[in-house]
């Protein structure tokens, strides 16, 4: 007994254990992902946060302990943020003839995704910081932090409602988009990747790889475009509706 | 696997000090992917040596995000008190999003009569 007490003590506070359950966890998700036929609400991500959750609840461990490990997989998100120009440039040519399309969706995407939010949440009685923390949920983390850091949200809540967004999009996108019809590969990445940043960009990369590139480019757009308006347009939009 | 790596950490630090150096409201590995597009513009031949690996990281993009999705737990008591709101909104709001870019895309397709390429 004290044995088991003494390696747990050890395996708990080292990072080869949180990153090897983060790996595991994330393969029974797929596993149960590719188990459902591909449903896409047996989502992996939330499979394997929920699993997660679990398991640091019931063992006690704090979320700071167990991303000591799984900072090693939380890393790689800017290498593969990076490895989007590959696609990108293999589908230049597409890209190139879609630009005009693109920049009409990016700006309707975009503007939709956080007036709709806040306007809803509004209504419901959300008030004060968490709707500012809420006007940037759609875009990359990154960005999504900066913005509302800058506009007066909670950092924290943001980066959690960014998670919730992206796990969203990936699952309601391919039956909403199946059931409006639309066949048009570019057009189904493009308004993913620009309602539901990277979790919704990799779920675009299982469906198809001309989505998931266009899924790419929404994305990179989208945080540009948030970056620079979501400042302007966010706080007097929520002063109007609370007052 | 270490040289295609390299190539795309090297333009990761490039947009990181880039962003930094000049105080830009966008973060690092988004200018750094922008820098690799024009680099491989500039260069073809380099997409050969860092597709295969770019083709891996990307399959398995959606691994990269559970650990900062886990972060939830520490904010489910604050969720609370707004969740039904927040739930809503977030739901709401995304289906909206998707609609409304796929509708502008669509429509600016067929205004400029642009070909159907929907492979």
């Amino acid at each position: 007994m004290s044995d088991v007490t003494r390696i747990w003590t050890y395996l708990s506070a080292d990072p080869l254990l949180w990153l090897t359950l983060t790996l595991v966890a994330y393969l029974i998700g797929d596993a149960a992902f590719v188990a459902s036929g591909r449903r896409p609400l047996v989502n992996p991500v939330l499979l394997a946060v929920a699993i997660l959750a679990v398991v640091l609840r019931l063992t006690g461990t704090p979320y700071q302990t167990y991303f000591a490990g799984a900072q090693f997989v939380h890393f790689m998100l800017g290498p593969a943020t990076v490895a989007l120009a590959v696609p990108l440039h293999a589908n230049l040519p597409r890209i190139r003839a879609s630009a005009l399309p693109m920049a009409a969706a990016l700006v309707a995407g975009a503007l939709t995704g956080m007036v709709s939010a806040v306007l809803i949440a509004a209504a419901m009685g959300v008030t004060g910081q968490t709707l500012l923390s809420l006007a940037p949920k759609s875009v990359t983390a990154p960005v999504a932090l900066g913005v509302s850091e800058a506009i007066g949200g909670s950092p924290t809540l943001t980066a959690v409602l960014v998670i919730l967004t992206g796990i969203t999009g990936a699952i309601i996108a391919t039956p909403l988009l199946n059931a409006l019809g639309v066949k048009d590969w570019r057009a189904r990445g493009f308004a993913v990747g620009v309602a539901s940043h990277g979790i919704g960009t990799a779920r675009a990369f299982q469906v198809n790889e001309t989505a998931g590139a266009f899924a790419g480019i929404g994305m990179g757009l989208n945080a540009l475009l948030t970056a620079l308006v979501a400042p302007l347009l966010a706080p007097p939009l929520i002063a109007l509706l609370t007052h | 696997m270490i040289l295609p790596l390299a190539i795309l950490l090297g333009f990761q630090l490039l947009g990181e000090i880039t962003a930094r150096g000049f105080g830009l409201p966008l973060p690092g590995p988004v200018l750094g992917m922008a820098f690799l597009f024009l680099a491989l513009t500039a260069w073809p031949r380099l997409a050969a040596r860092i597709t295969d690996t770019a083709r891996g990281l990307l399959g398995h993009l959606s691994l990269l995000f559970v650990p900062a999705g886990v972060g939830i737990v520490g904010h489910l008591g604050e969720m609370q008190a707004d969740g039904a709101g927040l739930a809503l909104a977030i739901v709401g709001s995304t289906a909206l999003a998707i609609m409304a870019g796929v509708g502008a895309f669509l429509a600016v397709v067929r205004l400029t009569g642009g070909a159907g390429d929907a492979g």
